[in-house]
């Protein structure tokens, strides 16, 4: 430890506290204000869950919840298969069109996502597609496959691939081997990436706001529309859930991700 | 690793889904906007029918939207885009490097992987909750204009949201743990051996700093510039929260054309110059890193 230079490092420190303090403070204000007894001003009134209570009796928000949470189930089982599959063919496999397809799969997460979304209205515009569920659906799936593929592809990298020549000299047919031995050792991988783009899915405003079609709101775009007409206690109470939603999502994902313990260094 | 060196048939069933999704649901897309950026806009904000394709493109009439851009209307909306893309990653960095050499060499080895949870998880955290936690704080009713006008140093609430600054505070606010990521993976994997060495040779600690530290860890300094300047070129949320109808930038332009003004040629025109724009910049990026002989961290 560099223990020479003490004044440096206090004023690291403090700077470091100071921004973990931007990064927190404004959540845990928009959080403590869920609970706060008044909706006019930012004035501590005291405790109470009626913003809570209301959302609950607030069917138009409750339908969006179920429409988040439909379309986030069925994005995420479609490109964690997808983006399983694709990790494999990357990590294991060498084919034509190879560095192509690496590309391909890092050009949905760099295009500025008004470019998606605009793009895929468009194109659902020309191709008749009516906007509905399913139009958000492919276009969280498109976006997706890409969270997966390089969560399970970093995952295949530290893999021992002998378990499975050993599996296939034993008798095993491929498929078996997969499912009996592949599958199991790379499901850390998989989960993690079927966490993260659940996230994602229920998050995603842009995109989903250019091909949402009526009756398809998602939770994201009823807090953007709410918080459009003007901030209120519900729309902290709403954003707060959906925060210790995501928090969750990601602490999961973040202990299925982490390498065995390392072991310590010489 | 342990993968065959030839190429194997085995791999075209695991990655033919993704070429057909991605085939048909993202390049197919990306191809329809850029014809219909060549297009002109019909009388009810479809598409007007071309009649003699040849004497269309003959005329130079298919890049007019293009040529529409360079209004000095919107070239001042793209300047705006690049210069608040510009100041976002500049304060990020100079805010960032800090945190992450904390992190990286100087916190306890124990207190490593919380410090880094605790940049991860706003990292994950839904963009629109977090933006809309400052529009809750700087509003006229909000908390900074009572914590302001408690400490008297105004007697009025000041108007906070709505301008440049606000924007600015939010795409920073947003953008933070992009920077701080890849800057502290590079931090990490710096040989500490070498600080020592330059401190051995007589270097105060600024010149190590500056003329080790910086240097080797570059590739981590360009892979959070690009990480926090890509996404803040194509912002939306932002500014169109925090910036209200004031501060627009190209991403609004792009949203505006297709959900209201309702010209899509137009809009296609602006959303292909900013992926231009993005992918130029990932580019230089890749073409650095490669002349380094390093590995692309993206």
């Amino acid at each position: 430890m560099s223990s020479g230079r003490p004044r440096r490092a206090v004023w690291l420190r403090l700077h470091t506290l100071l921004v973990f303090l931007f990064l927190y403070a404004p959540i845990a204000i928009l959080v403590a204000f869920s609970f706060n007894q008044t909706s006019q001003t930012a004035v501590w009134r005291g405790f109470t869950l009626e913003w809570y209570r209301k959302l609950l009796s607030n069917d138009v928000l409750l339908g969006t919840v179920r429409n988040s949470l439909i379309v986030g189930a069925a994005a995420t089982v479609l490109s964690t298969v997808l983006g399983t599959l694709a990790a494999l063919a990357l990590g294991r496999h060498r084919f034509r069109g190879e560095g192509a397809t690496r590309s391909l799969l890092y050009l949905p997460i760099i295009i500025p996502e008004v470019v998606v979304g605009a793009a895929l209205v468009t194109f659902f515009g020309v191709a008749g597609f009516r906007l509905s569920l399913l139009t958000v659906v492919i276009a969280h799936v498109v976006f997706s496959i890409s969270y997966v593929a390089i969560v399970v592809r970093a995952r295949l990298s530290g893999f021992d691939r002998s378990l499975e020549e050993a599996a296939l000299d034993l008798g095993a047919r491929p498929v078996q081997t997969f499912f009996r031995v592949t599958l199991p050792l790379i499901l850390p991988g998989v989960v993690a990436g079927a966490l993260l783009v659940f996230t994602i899915s229920i998050d995603d405003y842009v995109i989903t706001s250019f091909v949402a079609g009526v009756g398809a709101t998602t939770l994201p775009l009823q807090i953007y529309s709410m918080l459009k007409v003007g901030v209120t206690p519900e729309v902290n109470a709403v954003s707060t859930l959906l925060l210790a939603a995501t928090v969750v999502l990601i602490l999961l994902a973040q202990r299925l991700q982490q390498p065995p313990p390392e072991r310590p260094e010489g | 690793m342990s993968r065959g060196d030839e190429r194997s048939r085995a791999a075209y069933p695991l990655i033919l889904p993704t070429w057909v999704v991605l085939g048909v649901f993202f390049l197919l897309p990306l191809g329809v906007l850029l014809v219909i950026s060549f297009g002109q806009r019909g009388t009810y904000g479809g598409l007007r029918p071309i009649g003699d394709l040849g004497a269309y493109l003959l005329s130079g009439k298919f890049l007019s939207q293009y040529a529409r851009s360079l209004h000095p209307i919107y070239l001042q909306i793209f300047w705006r885009s690049l210069w608040m893309a510009v100041v976002t990653t500049g304060v990020c960095l100079l805010v960032s490097y800090p945190v992450a050499y904390y992190i990286a060499l100087i916190a306890a080895a124990r207190r490593r992987n919380l410090l880094l949870g605790l940049v991860v998880i706003p990292f994950w955290t839904s963009f629109l909750i977090r933006t809309y936690a400052w529009m809750f704080i700087l509003r006229t009713e909000g908390l900074a204009n009572r914590l302001l006008m408690a400490a008297g140093l105004t007697s009025h609430p000041l108007e906070l949201l709505y301008n440049d600054f606000s924007v600015l505070i939010g795409l920073v606010y947003g953008e933070l743990p992009f920077m701080i990521l890849p800057l502290y993976a590079s931090l990490e994997k710096l040989d500490r051996t070498l600080l020592e060495a330059s401190a051995d040779l007589g270097a105060s600690a600024r010149e190590t700093f500056r003329r080790v530290t910086v240097p080797l860890t570059a590739p981590g300094i360009a892979a959070g510039i690009v990480l926090v300047f890509v996404p803040s070129l194509g912002q939306f949320i932002v500014s169109d929260l925090l910036g209200g109808a004031k501060t627009i930038l190209a991403g609004n332009l792009v949203q505006n054309q297709f959900a209201v003004a309702r010209n899509k040629p137009f809009g296609s025109a602006i959303a292909f110059e900013v992926t231009a724009a993005v992918l130029l910049l990932l580019l230089g990026y890749a073409v650095w890193t490669r002349r380094r002989g390093e590995d692309v961290l993206l």
